[in-house]
């Protein structure tokens, strides 16, 4: 699809698309959650594997907020939506494959 | 048109029912970071899978590498990206000055960033954690250090390269070529530089959390 058309007709996506307010709101958690990221090992005491888990979790969670809305991929057309997801489970299969051979 | 047309000969389909729904570019800037999406599994899995067969020589968050100051550098990327997220919505509503301002700070914070990770590197090669050192008494390296460097070297290179990048919109935005019309470039340069900021929000937490 060239650019030109994709102005004309698929612009909807911005048109509900995320709001000046909203960027910061996903900024303000962004940082909240980094603030939480470096106390869990530093300074809240968790077993080892309660932090990885916690870390990996709110790491994901970041991500996700700066794809969803500062990348605008909640806005996007689901296909696009579904070749960004399908690296995923490969990268995913990938570590794991390798890591049960230790 | 002609694309249309041929659509509907296929079977009736309409035209905006081919393809993925966006424009090329974009579409393009897409597939190039799912695959770069693998090249950094392949590191980050590499380190994760190195780790777990030698935990004795990595050291434990905060032994080598300094994570209140990596923590600040982790600010600033968030920062530029939603400096660049408000250059694309300046530029979506016709909005130049915006535009130019934001571009230029989100540029200026991605070489801040860039600052604190040579000072980083300074300091941690002054005491003798460099990419591959045999014998070296703190953590272990070898594997530690180049598994580190090679990270956080590439991702740099990333932030690095979206620098240029953001400069060049820079000066094509004083030129006066990005409209509401037509600011693919802007959006598809604002792709990039989140990626490199989700990028670093999962190696910062595997590599200095972890």
């Amino acid at each position: 699809m060239e650019y030109a058309e994709a102005q004309a007709g698929a612009g909807a996506a911005h048109e509900g698309g995320t709001s000046t307010k909203a960027y910061f709101v996903v900024f303000g958690t962004l940082a909240v959650l980094t603030v939480i990221e470096v106390l869990i090992p530093t300074r809240l005491g968790f077993p080892k594997n309660v932090q990885i888990i916690l870390l990996v979790f709110l790491a994901l969670w970041k991500a996700l907020l700066v794809a969803l809305y500062y990348m605008h991929l909640r806005y996007e057309p689901k296909r696009l939506k579904w070749m960004v997801i399908a690296p995923f489970p490969l990268a995913v299969i990938l570590v794991m494959a390798v890591l049960t051979e230790f | 048109m002609t694309t249309h047309a041929a659509a509907l000969d296929r079977g009736g389909m309409d035209a905006t029912e081919v393809g993925m729904g966006v424009y090329n570019m974009k579409l393009g800037m897409w597939v190039f970071l799912l695959s770069e999406v693998m090249f950094f599994t392949s590191l980050i899995g590499s380190y994760i899978i190195l780790r777990s067969a030698h935990p004795d020589m990595f050291a434990q968050p905060g032994e080598v590498l300094a994570v209140n100051l990596t923590a600040f550098n982790t600010f600033l990327l968030i920062c530029s990206s939603v400096t660049m997220v408000l250059a694309f919505a300046a530029i979506e509503r016709g909005d130049q000055a915006k535009l130019k301002a934001w571009l230029i700070a989100t540029a200026l914070i991605g070489m801040s960033f860039l600052g604190v990770q040579v000072y980083e590197y300074i300091q941690l090669s002054s005491h003798g954690f460099v990419p591959s050192v045999e014998g070296y008494s703190a953590a272990g390296a070898p594997l530690y250090g180049s598994t580190f460097y090679t990270m956080t070297g590439f991702h740099g290179f990333h932030v690095f390269v979206g620098v240029l990048a953001l400069w060049y919109l820079v000066i094509q935005a004083f030129r006066g070529k990005y409209t509401v019309a037509n600011h693919g470039a802007v959006e598809i340069t604002g792709l990039y530089w989140h990626f490199v900021d989700l990028v670093w929000i999962i190696l910062f937490t595997i590599v200095y959390l972890i």
